[in-house]
């Protein structure tokens, strides 16, 4: 009955009871409408929102009737009913992103537009983007440097060079910092140990105490011997932190002025001055810079760099682990177990399963992986670092795997339904030929069947990409403080927790402390996330059409 | 069913040696036959689909360098008869055989046997032509990979010969490592049978090999298979009776799981012994 030919369904059922004529025709066109147009409106709100915020917007100046002046980006007007005794008039009130947190203590400000005596959008307004209180808007009015000189504040070309200088120095400083923590490293090893030793059941006994005044005289001997390097180290940090302090900006908002250390700016931008070719290569390094790099404060600045590659390196890992499993389940299945009652358990197991909530998923990883597998690991090679646990917490290793489980459904039904694609008389033509049973799986079966396994593979990453709910309880968090994968042996540290797309679009958007200000990057990073979960589908689809051609069509 | 023993002298092709046909019919004890000459042979074979009884005992010896064709009407279990003797259906569920099978005296279904040295041995072309999605090169050197073979020049030499015997050389030397999907029918169902012939076997079965194809395909087939018959034991199923009447030796009609009657062709087509054997060949059913 498997192969090639499947039976045609039944033309006569397959109309019955639906409504007939122009009626029916039309209900269901226009349900199909609604649903592309919920599509588009998905797509367009989450684009929108998202380039949106990479293309650089106008820095507005508002004098207002009271002669106050504030300067910032108009990102909303809605429309305020007013009361006035019998009548009753639209007013319009607009919220300008006046950034300078340090001055206010918000982002964002309301203005009657009934106030407004006028808005200009002059060229030398910018938008300094810094490491702490985000964003301010203003004027450059001085720009000193280390040594003391002033600058031309309305030099871009000065200003640019002058920030350059500030980059070198941060680079320099991280350099720096790096070098320390590596010359410091055979230091805090010791000093690692000599904790583990002191928090240990044995410290007390004689043996522990031996142990322990052994380790802090290696401590105290290795920190003697590195003083000299490391204090000569801290000397040229410390000098270059000066530089960077004493170098600095100042810039007048309205009646006030905010002095900034160079060390704080880290992009000065005018989105006044004209030029469509300038504002597109600036929204480019707007995407780019929010791509590939951290996030600053608390996650609502900065890119996403540490989110989408967790997001890819869990995709990978899952994908790792779950096609294995998944096609040598379905292998069993299909080609060794007996049909019986027990293989159709075993199919309607492997069906539900797929229908079972993620957060239960997540409750099983977080029990079985985490608790149990984890901590079996810690008692048998992290004892010493026992009661802290590497292992037996969530970690990128543990969410991998949970998903993993969650998706091997899809991989084995796919699989099987490729699997039985193979037309019998390959089967046939192979054993004939004298070729083992695992010969031909191994030859042709399996071979033939790479584009029902590829089918798998994208619906489980496509399933696994976006889901959110068992990564909180398996290792996602809000800000991991090292990626999974870095120059340290042995480089991938599967035990790490780790950043998630999804889970980064959660905490921006309900759990940040600045939620409006992060509400667009919300949105980009979901389309981030799309786009990714989009480019792996795409990758697997082109893989698998070239697969098919191979065929020539007779593998479905 | 009391038709005895029969020897039937088929001398006409001239080809000399071997050419006495021991013809069982199947009431007939066992031991009575010598066997030595037949390169394929059943006792008491019956073979049951669950319980469904699809062979009822046939007994029947099939010589050494001769085309045998078997005919009968559809279901008759000619298909199932021919892959007993490489046990393709060993694989269907349920299947139960009972009697004895030999190739060239050896019985084939005895626990020591090895089932792809069996099956290296007998080769098989099936109705519907079956090259695996690889190219003509890796189809035909298919069989000698999985048993055994090795070295690329061995390999291709087998490939050439194979291809030559089964008329297909010519046509693809060129395109070796093209997709052997690309062929015509009649191309892949020889491409199948130079495929068979690489594990250099002794016996060949085929199951209406040229059902499918048309007429100047099957012509072409006819000719690869007269001039294997010097080298090879031959069983082809057909359904086409001239077929059988232009390239069989030897004739046995199946009817509902029976052999009915086995004789030289030219006596089967001319002269049967049975009137339903008649019958059938007249075109009065099936």
């Amino acid at each position: 009955m498997r192969g090639s030919d499947a039976a045609t369904p039944a033309m006569d059922g397959t109309r019955r009871g639906l409504p007939s004529g122009i009626a029916g025709v039309w209900t269901t066109a226009l349900a199909t409408l609604a649903v592309l147009a919920m599509l588009a409106a998905l797509l367009w709100i989450v684009a929108v929102n998202a380039f949106g915020w990479f293309w650089p917007a106008r820095v507005t100046e508002l004098n207002l009737a009271d002669g106050s002046t504030r300067i910032g980006i108009v990102v909303a007007r809605e429309e305020r009913p007013v009361e006035n005794g019998e009548e009753r008039a639209v007013k319009h009130r607009i919220q300008l992103k006046t950034g300078n947190r340090e001055l206010t203590g918000a982002d964002f400000s309301w203005v009657d537009e009934s106030e407004i005596a006028s808005r200009s959008t002059p060229g030398d307004l910018v938008r300094v983007v810094r490491t702490e209180y985000g964003d301010a808007f203003g004027r450059i009015t001085a720009a000193v440097a280390a040594d003391g000189h002033s600058l031309d504040a309305t030099s871009e070309a000065e200003i640019g060079e002058f920030l350059e200088q500030g980059d070198q120095w941060r680079r320099e400083r991280k350099r720096l910092e790096k070098e320390r923590e590596h010359l410091r490293r055979p230091l805090s090893e010791l000093e690692e140990r000599l904790d583990m030793a002191e928090r240990s059941a044995r410290a007390e006994t004689p043996d522990g105490l031996a142990r322990r005044a052994e380790l802090e005289a290696a401590v105290e001997r290795t920190a003697n011997q590195l003083s000299q390097q490391l204090d000569a180290l801290q000397v040229e940090i410390d000098d270059l932190g000066r530089l960077t302090r004493e170098a600095r900006l100042v810039l007048s908002s309205g009646a006030e002025a905010i002095e900034m250390p160079l060390g704080n700016v880290l992009e000065v931008r005018w989105p006044n001055r004209p030029g469509f070719a300038r504002r597109a290569a600036q929204a480019v390094r707007e995407g780019v810079l929010f791509l590939f790099t951290e996030p600053r404060e608390a996650n609502t600045e900065g890119g996403i760099f540490p989110a989408l590659f967790g997001t890819v390196l869990l995709v990978l890992l899952m994908s790792v682990a779950v096609v294995p499993l998944g096609v040598v389940t379905a292998v069993y299945m299909t080609e060794y177990a007996r049909p019986g009652i027990l293989l159709r358990l075993a199919n309607q197991a492997v069906n539900n399963l797929a229908g079972v909530p993620s957060i239960v998923f997540g409750m099983f990883g977080l029990a079985f992986f985490v608790y149990e597998v984890g901590g079996a690991v810690d008692t048998a090679f992290f004892a010493d670092r026992l009661p802290t646990p590497t292992f037996g917490t969530g970690g990128l290793l543990w969410a991998s795997l949970t998903l993993a489980i969650m998706t091997v459904p899809v991989v084995v039904v796919a699989t099987r339904e490729g699997l039985m694609a193979v037309p019998q008389s390959w089967r046939d033509g192979s054993l004939a030929l004298g070729a083992t049973r695992w010969q031909t799986l191994k030859r042709i079966i399996l071979p033939a069947s790479m584009p029902g396994i590829l089918t798998g593979l994208i619906l489980a990453v496509s399933r696994a990409a976006g889901e959110v709910a068992p990564l909180m309880l398996t290792g996602a968090v809000k800000l991991a403080p090292s990626l999974p994968v870095d120059g340290v042996p042995p480089f991938l540290h599967l035990q790490r927790k780790f950043m998630h797309l999804g889970f980064h679009i959660y905490d921006v958007s309900m759990q940040s402390p600045n939620v409006e200000a992060a509400k667009p990057m919300a949105f980009a990073t979901t389309l981030v996330l799309l786009a990714l979960v989009v480019l792996l589908n795409l990758t697997a689809i082109i893989v698998r059409r070239r697969l098919r051609r191979a065929y020539r069509g007779q593998v479905v | 069913m009391e038709t005895p023993q029969e020897r039937i002298d088929s001398n006409s092709n001239g080809s000399g040696t071997g050419t006495t046909v021991s013809v069982v019919p199947s009431n007939s004890r066992a031991e009575e036959y010598a066997t030595s000459d037949n390169a394929l042979e059943t006792r008491g074979l019956h073979l049951w689909y669950g319980e469904a009884h699809a062979l009822k005992g046939v007994d029947l010896g099939m010589p050494a360098r001769r085309i045998t064709a078997l005919i009968g009407p559809s279901g008759c279990g000619k298909s199932t008869y021919l892959r007993c003797f490489n046990r393709m259906n060993d694989m269907i569920e349920g299947v139960r055989v009972e009697g004895r099978v030999t190739v060239e005296g050896i019985d084939i279904f005895s626990p020591d046997i090895d089932l792809e040295s069996l099956r290296k041995r007998v080769g098989m072309v099936f109705q519907k032509s079956n090259p695996f999605p690889m190219s003509i090169r890796e189809n035909v050197s298919y069989g000698p990979r999985m048993t055994g073979v090795h070295g690329r020049g061995r390999l291709d030499d087998l490939v050439e010969k194979s291809l030559r015997q089964a008329d297909l050389w010519e046509e693809v030397r060129d395109r070796l490592d093209n997709s052997a999907l690309d062929l015509s029918g009649g191309q892949q169902q020889r491409l199948c049978i130079a495929r068979a012939l690489a594990n250099e076997p002794d016996i060949l079965l085929l199951d209406e090999p040229a059902s499918a194809l048309d007429p100047i395909s099957t012509a072409k087939i006819e000719e690869t298979l007269l001039q294997l018959k010097q080298n090879y034991t031959i069983v082809i199923v057909t359904h086409n009776l001239q077929q059988a009447a232009r390239i069989a030796d030897l004739t046995a009609f199946l009817m509902l799981g029976e052999l009915v009657e086995v004789d030289d062709t030219t006596t089967m087509f001319t002269n049967p012994k049975q009137n339903i054997t008649e019958e059938y060949i007249t075109g009065r059913f099936g």
